[in-house]
């Protein structure tokens, strides 16, 4: 009978989940996304373009069927290169998200399990000063005391971002925390770190996982930006917004070097968007 | 409590998050790995240079004491002098503060006033292609990356068709009391004056206020959808009041509380995506400058920056926390 039940639950999310074209859409650009990084070197038509290499006889190409988003400065295929940025775009992503997850998760069990304790009121008080200032000036802040690079971006990224989730860790905890099931295993004898890794963790996995899925396109747009600015990933990285930035100088006549790249942040946030907003709505999450 | 004894709470209640912020950017800009009195002054500098200008600077002295007397600085209105441009960071900024402020409002009244007119009309036509092409247009604004639409504009309506100038405040600088361009040159009488800064802000601001546009246009389309349900507006449909008195007297109003609340963190993100629209069109503000010092190093100038952005944000969401009580009187301070 729970096994008939277990099978429903998900077949009735996947239900909802496809009832919407757009995330249909949403599924179709992440896919698309996830073979691109996957598969780089065999979808790009110049996998060696992805590199330091230089092509002066070809440079600042429109584009044309040989290169469908043209070539750069120093001839190298932009298509090829784009291709080649998801891999920067989703590491990144990986790697915020993996350390605010993990931080905000601790944290946020902690003070919820514990609320009105010290170390509760001391979690709560650093967040609201993180969270008092917007991410992109804090991770601004933060890459001063390192020099330009991808890895400086994501230490920058995650340093801002993870008192989000301890904010949503909490506010679930203090939801639970009082539930049956919790005086249940309390009343066991469980150890509290395995009450609250076992018993209140499994029962927010919808909320975190749909602010995960939403959070990725913002975290796309935030290391771009960063990148941008000159102080996220490097040449001959291809970066997304590294590319666009160096684009700028051949502005207007060379207008495809900055423009596909940035094409390509576009699509693959709406995706991500799309794609979260879905899931929210399948797994019936109130933001 | 009263409105303003709340206020005052309010404002007493940022102070330790502001402490709090400084400690944090203060500690996060002096550990850092390079020396900056180095990166100021060049490699050719010989090392009494380096150590006469650290001295010149107290960065010789231990971190609490620097601490405090940064503090003591801050309290005096000095936030040090810049490693970048050797002048005083208070100084440089009080210049180009007002660039930014302008800006911001200016697509802060953008935002709002496409965004929420879009979201009413998309709630009073519901599901026809009013409807879906708002609800298209803003699923697609919230993921445009503001620094590409700034450049997407200036190659084709500022450099191809030539609408618009491509960087700048102002074919020429304008003076007076506010340091807003166009409201100094309205207040000098000077018309062309006006027109023109107003012809450079308008690429800049729409820039910026695009995505923040969209997701107000979602948020009130929805809050309106919910309001429209509401018996009342039955009631006064029933009673013969026209739609566009019903939506601006009635409906509009009620609706506008969900939607405030947004507009705290709009500002926020409108200030933070300044450092990109800056860059783009080269204006003259302080998030261009903060982005040039995070890139020089330079220490003083970076935590002023990050300390005037938050304490904007705070403010900001302080005056919508106000502004609450004042268009929903059922909104009880406590």
């Amino acid at each position: 009978m729970t096994e008939a039940v277990r099978q429903k639950v998900p077949s009735r999310v996947l239900r909802r989940f496809l009832r919407s074209p757009l995330s249909l859409v949403g599924v179709v650009v992440v896919t698309a996304t996830l073979i691109c990084a996957l598969l780089a070197p065999w979808v790009a038509p110049y996998p060696q373009d992805a590199g330091a290499v230089v092509h002066f006889d070809q440079s600042m190409q429109a584009p044309s069927v040989a290169h469908w988003f043209g070539t750069d400065e120093v001839g190298r295929d932009i298509l090829s290169r784009v291709i080649f940025g998801t891999r920067p775009a989703l590491l990144f992503v990986i790697v915020v998200l993996g350390i605010a997850l993990t931080v905000g998760i601790v944290t946020g069990l902690v003070a919820g399990y514990w609320p009105g304790s010290r170390l509760a009121a001391l979690i709560l008080r650093v967040t609201d000063i993180f969270l008092s200032i917007p991410p992109l000036a804090l991770a601004l802040a933060v890459t001063v005391a390192f020099n330009p690079s991808l890895a400086t971006a994501m230490i920058a990224v995650s340093f801002t971002w993870w008192p989000w989730y301890t904010r949503l860790v909490y506010g679930e905890v203090l939801k639970l925390r009082n539930e049956l099931f919790v005086d249940a295993a309390r009343a066991l004898g469980q150890r509290d770190s395995v009450i609250m890794l076992r018993h209140i963790l499994p029962n927010m996995i919808s909320p975190i996982v749909v602010k995960a899925t939403l959070d990725i396109s913002f975290v796309i747009l935030l290391g771009s930006s960063l990148s941008f600015l000159g102080i996220g990933a490097q040449e001959p990285t291809p970066d997304w917004g590294a590319m666009v930035a160096r684009g700028r100088v051949y502005l207007p006549d060379g207008w495809w070097v900055s423009t596909m790249p940035g094409l390509a942040i576009f699509v693959v946030v709406v995706g991500f968007n799309l794609l979260g907003d879905a899931l929210r709505d399948a797994l019936d999450v109130r933001s | 409590m009263g409105a303003h004894e709340f206020a005052i709470r309010r404002l007493v209640q940022l102070v330790p998050t502001l402490l709090g912020l400084l400690v944090l950017i203060f500690l996060i800009a002096r550990v850092m790995p390079g020396d900056p009195v180095r990166l100021a002054l060049g490699p050719e500098a010989t090392a009494e240079q380096v150590a006469a200008l650290r001295n010149q600077l107290g960065l010789d002295q231990p971190l609490p004491v620097q601490f405090i007397n940064y503090l003591i600085g801050l309290v005096r209105g000095d936030f040090g002098v810049s490693l970048r441009t050797l002048r005083g960071v208070g100084s440089d900024i009080a210049g180009l503060l007002p660039a930014t402020l302008e800006l911001v409002t200016v697509s802060l009244l953008f935002s709002i006033l496409l965004g929420v007119t879009a979201g009413i009309f998309s709630a009073l036509y519901q599901n026809s292609w009013v409807d879906n092409l708002v609800r298209l247009t803003s699923i697609s604004g919230v993921a445009l990356p503001r620094f590409w639409v700034g450049i997407l504009f200036q190659i084709f309506l500022a450099s191809k068709l030539g609408l618009f100038p491509i960087i700048g405040r102002a074919a020429a600088p304008i003076h007076g009391p506010t340091g807003f361009y166009t409201l100094d040159a309205l207040l000098a009488g000077n018309l062309p004056g006006f027109f023109d800064s107003l012809w450079h802000l308008v690429l800049p601001a729409l820039t910026l206020a695009l995505p923040t546009a969209a997701q107000l246009a979602r948020l009130s389309r929805a809050s309106m959808i919910e309001v429209l349900r509401q018996q009342y507006v039955l009631v006064h449909r029933a009673y013969g009041v026209p739609t566009s008195r019903l939506v601006l007297r009635y409906a509009l109003r009620n609706s506008l509380t969900s939607v405030l609340t947004l507009l705290g963190l709009s500002f926020g993100s409108l200030i933070e995506n300044a450092f990109l629209v800056e860059v783009v069109f080269s204006w003259p503000g302080i998030s261009a400058y903060g982005a040039a010092a995070v890139l020089a190093k330079d220490f003083n100038a970076v935590v002023a920056v990050t300390l005037i952005v938050g304490l904007a944000f705070m403010l900001a969401n302080l005056i919508v926390d106000l502004l609450y009580g004042v268009l929903d009187p059922r909104v009880r301070y406590d």
